[in-house]
């Protein structure tokens, strides 16, 4: 396990897996085009289809950055880290996708003040911007030259940059529903699972320095 | 004008989509089972639609090119069937119209009257209409819908002088359907009109489209197509009609009535909270030879035929 965790191979498959659905939206594109009937394809509006197909990969991605954590700490292997920057970068790659599309493609004048109209009126927009945002610093300094120049607890006060990320990637999602909220529910909850985690991890650690400081007097007492 | 009499058509005995495509089905028995692999289950259901009056003041008011088939077949808003945009040609074909499909008329009536979807075809020769439609969500499609104007089978009762609304109430089937909460609206699915939008010959009672009977996602058996108003008005599956004195509630304008108003006239200067309204997607042609962007218009461009029942109304706060 420990060495299938810390191959360079495993590296290169999760980064062809992350790839997939990129893969697999420009083969159904590509059919889409070539077919008489690109509904099976791509839906009757491919506009919107691509806009969600992107955006339900973000998520998903941000989601997946935030396993490394708990399953680092429940499997108990350090090596799993290797793979969150990576994916980290793709959740804002494909975050990234998500914004172009809307941008370009999205029913609307493609004007820069029609956009920022958007931006700024609809809230759901906005928070999705912000979702989005938020991630850009990340994606800067994830390189290991960063670390070293942010110093190692700043670096990682920055990435919890992360969370914000998520809860609003979810409003966003939560927002632009019309009343099926199922699906944003489920993302609501991963997210609620995940960061909920930490917590109780940074709760814990809390009580048991507070022990550990209480409990010395008395050692030293002795 | 050309004036016909009513098509003798029963619902019931219209030909059956499967008996007259094997007419026409593939040479080889191979091929044969391919081919009805992949026909759509929905295919199956439709029946031809014989006698069919392409003619008329409103056969084609835009000189529109219908949109393609699959796209207004396969992409459909009924919650019913769920939420999805492809949910419900996935899910409606299952479901059995059933045989016996009668329509009440009642509320502010002298006489309250429940027809047969039978009797109700025969009121009137059915007319091919192709209307554009224009979601709420920014789609539109060009739909050749048929039936006749609403008001002929709305003149089949005298409302009583209280009457001022007509409620439309859709059919729910809770064991072949999604449950309220699953949808997040209210079933069964409720809309409403002005007895004077309802009373317009452009209103129509449709029952098929491109020349068949209507495909269970888009509504069938019989459903009201309200072409300059936001797709949620034209409501599909029709079971029931009341004339009433106050507006009626409407379904999504239950679930919120500042982004779903009761009149949803398609307006590019009234907002949704959440989008613009000004421009449009249409299906069915251009990217991927699926979609052009355009704008969209006022009263979905009938306003030489429905502006003046709103004169002097403030649309912004009548949306």
């Amino acid at each position: 396990m420990n060495r299938f965790l810390s191959s360079p191979w495993t590296k290169v498959a999760v980064f062809l897996l992350s790839l997939v659905p990129l893969g697999v939206l420009l083969w159904l594109g590509y059919q889409a085009s070539a077919s008489d009937d690109p509904t099976q394809y791509v839906t009757a509006n491919p506009v919107e289809y691509i806009t969600h197909y992107t955006g339900d990969w973000t998520i998903r991605f941000i989601c997946f950055t935030l396993c490394i954590t708990p399953l680092r700490m429940l499997l108990n292997r350090p090596q799993i880290t290797r793979f969150r920057r990576m994916l980290g970068l793709f959740a804002f790659f494909y975050g990234c996708l998500h914004f172009t599309v809307w941008v370009v493609l999205d029913p609307r004048q493609n004007t820069i003040s029609a956009i920022w109209e958007d931006i700024v009126k609809r809230r759901y927009i906005t928070v999705g911007m912000l979702a989005l945002l938020a991630m850009l610093p990340l994606a800067i300094t994830s390189t290991a030259g960063w670390v070293r120049r942010l110093g190692f607890k700043r670096w990682k006060q920055l990435h919890r940059l992360i969370y914000l990320t998520a809860i609003a990637a979810v409003i966003h999602y939560w927002w632009l529903v019309k009343s099926d909220i199922r699906l944003p529910l489920m993302y609501a909850a991963i997210v609620t699972v995940l960061l909920g985690y930490r917590l109780i991890v940074w709760m814990r650690e809390r009580r048991r320095k507070t022990a550990v400081r209480t409990s010395q007097p008395t050692v030293s007492a002795n | 004008m050309l004036i016909r009499k009513p098509a003798d058509l029963h619902y019931s005995d219209v030909t059956p989509r499967e008996v007259y495509l094997n007419r026409r089905r593939f040479i080889g028995a191979g091929a044969a089972t391919l081919g009805a692999l992949a026909l759509p289950s929905s295919a199956l259901a439709t029946a031809k639609i014989n006698g069919l009056v392409q003619t008329g003041p409103y056969h084609n008011l835009g000189n529109e090119k219908p949109s393609p088939k699959a796209t207004v077949t396969s992409y459909n808003n009924y919650y019913e069937f769920g939420t999805g945009k492809e949910d419900p040609s996935q899910n409606a074909p299952k479901w059995k119209v059933p045989a016996e499909w009668p329509i009440r008329i009642e509320g502010e009536v002298m006489q309250p009257k429940t027809l047969s979807l039978d009797q109700v075809m025969k009121l009137a020769p059915a007319e091919e209409r192709i209307y554009r439609l224009r979601c709420v969500e920014r789609w539109s499609v060009v739909v050749p819908w048929i039936g006749f104007s609403l008001s002929t089978l709305l003149k089949q009762v005298q409302p009583t002088g209280k009457a001022k609304y007509v409620a439309f109430e859709t059919y729910f089937d809770p064991k072949a359907m999604l449950s309220p909460r699953e949808a997040g609206i209210p079933f069964p699915y409720v809309e409403g009109l002005r007895l004077d939008e309802a009373m317009h010959p452009l209103t129509l009672l449709s029952f098929g489209m491109y020349g068949e009977t209507l495909p269970n996602q888009d509504g069938a058996p019989v459903r009201i197509v309200v072409p300059w108003k936001y797709g949620y008005k034209s409501i599909k599956s029709i079971t029931r009609i009341r004339f009433v004195e106050k507006q009626p509630p409407t379904d999504w304008g239950i679930y919120s009535d500042r982004e779903y108003g009761f009149y949803s006239n398609v307006n590019p200067e009234v907002d949704h909270p959440r989008w613009s309204q000004k421009e449009e997607q249409r299906l069915g042609s251009g990217f991927l030879g699926q979609g052009t962007r355009m704008a969209t218009v006022k009263f979905n461009g009938y306003g030489a035929q429905v502006a003046s029942l709103y004169s002097g109304m403030d649309l912004a706060k009548f949306h």
